[in-house]
Formats: structure tokens, sequence, C-alpha cells
């Protein structure tokens, strides 16, 4: 029976890593669906959505992951259906950075009816003064309004840039 | 006037190159209207091009002038062999294709061109658009060529800040 599964692989990167994961995958005819992989800091983090005959997932990835040192998890896909997501609003924010950005923006704007689909922070500026930079792409659920009006609240400091999606159908 | 079937990617179709139009003849403006009425039943489309329901003629149509949130337009555009005389700047947008359903991405486009196309009589027009206009106008153009939006598709990473829109 076919069935999808979630999988979280993370470990020091190197060259090959997504080659060696994947082929091992498309080995044992599992097909993937959405998938996310980066680098972040010296590390390399893949999530991937894969579609398989009921394999045991663990033991096919057991050897790749030990040669490659990736620590690996398998969760059954809470949702088997890829349901895409539009988002409706772009979010751009940065500020000095400090502990808390993301914490005090994603809440603010989580209670003004923010659904985040997609985030990413990264660190820039000098050592001694570092910035911090995230954008955010999501869905307006109160609408764009309402985040502005919420953004009012953020802290001094914070420059937060809220821009509406308009995407064009054609 | 009838609905045509719109062809979807993997359909090689949607990567050749059109042909010019030479007849400006009443079977063309049959097929723009049936084009026109194959747009309409698109939900929510914007624009449609000759190719997307198998045509291989330089024929597209293009129409912001109904958005919910109103965007600087020339109305109904119908363009019969266009050409893009002049870019400039460039904009980071998100764009979906009725060819290529359920996904839609971000794409690089000139903020401002200049169009020029013949009608049904073959007359020639020339103006220039911007924004979203002129993004609707590059999408479609790019059909003509055999390019789909998922050729220009940029990274979520590029482009991290969108430029402020300063206005005087």
């Amino acid at each position: 029976m076919k069935k999808w599964s979630l999988l979280t692989l993370v470990g020091a990167d190197q060259s090959g890593i997504v080659a060696a994961v994947t082929r091992e995958l498309a080995d044992a005819d599992c097909k993937l669906g959405e998938t996310s992989m980066m680098r972040m800091g010296g590390n390399f983090s893949m999530m991937l959505r894969v579609e398989h005959d009921s394999l045991n997932l663990s033991d096919l990835l057991n050897d790749v992951c030990q040669k490659l040192k990736l620590h690996f998890h398998v969760d059954d896909d809470v949702d088997g259906v890829s349901m895409v997501i539009e988002p409706d609003v772009n979010i751009t924010v940065y500020g000095a950075d400090r502990s808390g950005i993301v914490a005090e923006v994603a809440g603010v704007l989580a209670n003004a009816g923010l659904n985040i689909i997609d985030l990413e922070t990264a660190m820039a500026g000098t050592e001694d003064k570092p910035i911090y930079i995230m954008t955010i792409e999501g869905q307006a659920t109160q609408g764009v309004d309402a985040l502005n009006e919420a953004a009012k609240t953020i802290t001094d400091g914070i420059e937060l840039n809220i821009i509406p999606i308009q995407t064009l159908r054609a | 006037m009838a609905v045509l079937e719109i062809i979807c990617y993997p359909d090689d179709r949607l990567k050749q190159e059109s042909e010019s139009v030479e007849a400006f003849d009443q079977s063309l403006k049959d097929f723009v209207a049936d084009l026109e009425e194959t747009r309409l039943a698109g939900p929510g489309a914007v624009g449609i091009a000759a190719p997307q329901v198998g045509l291989s003629k330089r024929i597209a149509i293009v129409d912001v002038s109904t958005l919910k949130k109103p965007v600087d337009n020339h109305g109904y555009l119908l363009m019969i062999n266009p050409e893009i005389t002049k870019w400039e700047g460039m904009e980071k947008g998100r764009e979906g294709c009725l060819s290529v359903p359920d996904f839609t991405g971000n794409v690089i486009r000139a903020e401002k061109i200049n169009i020029r196309f013949q009608n049904t009589e073959g007359e020639w027009t020339e103006f220039e658009s911007q924004g979203y206009e002129a993004r609707a106008i590059q999408h479609e153009m790019d059909h003509l060529d055999g390019m789909l939006f998922l050729d220009r598709l940029v990274s979520r990473r590029t482009d991290l800040f969108q430029r402020k829109v300063y206005k005087n």
C-alpha cells in the first residue's frame, strides 16, 4: 500500500548529501513530494515528503546516513494530501540582532491573523554590530490592514515591511 | 463562440515558438473571440495566449482592468504579433499559469515596457505599460516564444528584500 512519510535528515555539510540520499530513495521506487533542503550554518538539513510502498525507510537509509554522518527521523505524514496554500503577503523584518525578534514579530502577527507559510532568517552585519534578517511569506487571514495595525506595536529598532502579494494568473 | 481546451505542460506545444499572424481575416476574429471566452472561463485569469489552446500563432490577450485591487491598465488588450520595444527596471512578483495548474512562483520581470502590436485589422498600436499589466504582457509574450514562467523562476532567496517603492 502506498503511503507518505516525512523524512528529516541533518548533519555536517559536505558535497554529495542530496545525491546520495535521493539516489537511495529513487532506487527503492520512492517518489518525492515537496522538499526543503538547505545549508544552515555548517550543517545541511533536509526535509522530504516521500511516497513509498510501505517500506521501512529507517532500514533503507541506515547505511547511507551512517556513511554521511546524518541524523535522520521518519514520521508518518500527518496529511498525505499535498495541499498548496497560496501566500498573499510578503513580510520582511530586520534589526540589530538580539534574542526574541522572531518570537516578538511572530507573536504579534499571529494575533493579527498571520498564517506563516514560509519563514527564513539570516544573520548578517559585522561581528560587533550584528543584524538579524527575516523574510516571511504567509496568509493574512484577517487581511493585510490588520497586520499593518498590529505591526505598530512592535518594538522600536525592528524594521518591518508588509507587502501584499498580488499573484498574476494568466 | 466556444471555450477551448487549455493545454498544460508537459505538452510539447507550449515549448514551441509561435508563428506570426499573416492573415487578418474572419477566422482570426472568430479565434480571438473563442480565446477571450476561454480566458474568462479560467479562474481569475488576466491573460491568455494562443499556444495555451494549442494554436502556435502570435496572439495573446491581457486584461487587468477587473482586479479586486485596481492597478494601472489599458483595459482589454488583444495583441497580435506583439513586440516589446523597450524594457526598464526589474521587479519580483508571484505568477501562476493556466497551463501549469497548482503552482505559483516568483519571477523577475521588467517594471516598465513599451509594447507594440496589431489588432484584428492589422493596425499597429504602441504604448507604455507598467507594473502588473506589464508583468501580464511579458508572461503572455513568453508563451509566444515557447517559454513558461517556470523557465524564469527565481529562488525565494533571490532579492531578499523587495525595494521599497517611493512615491512622490
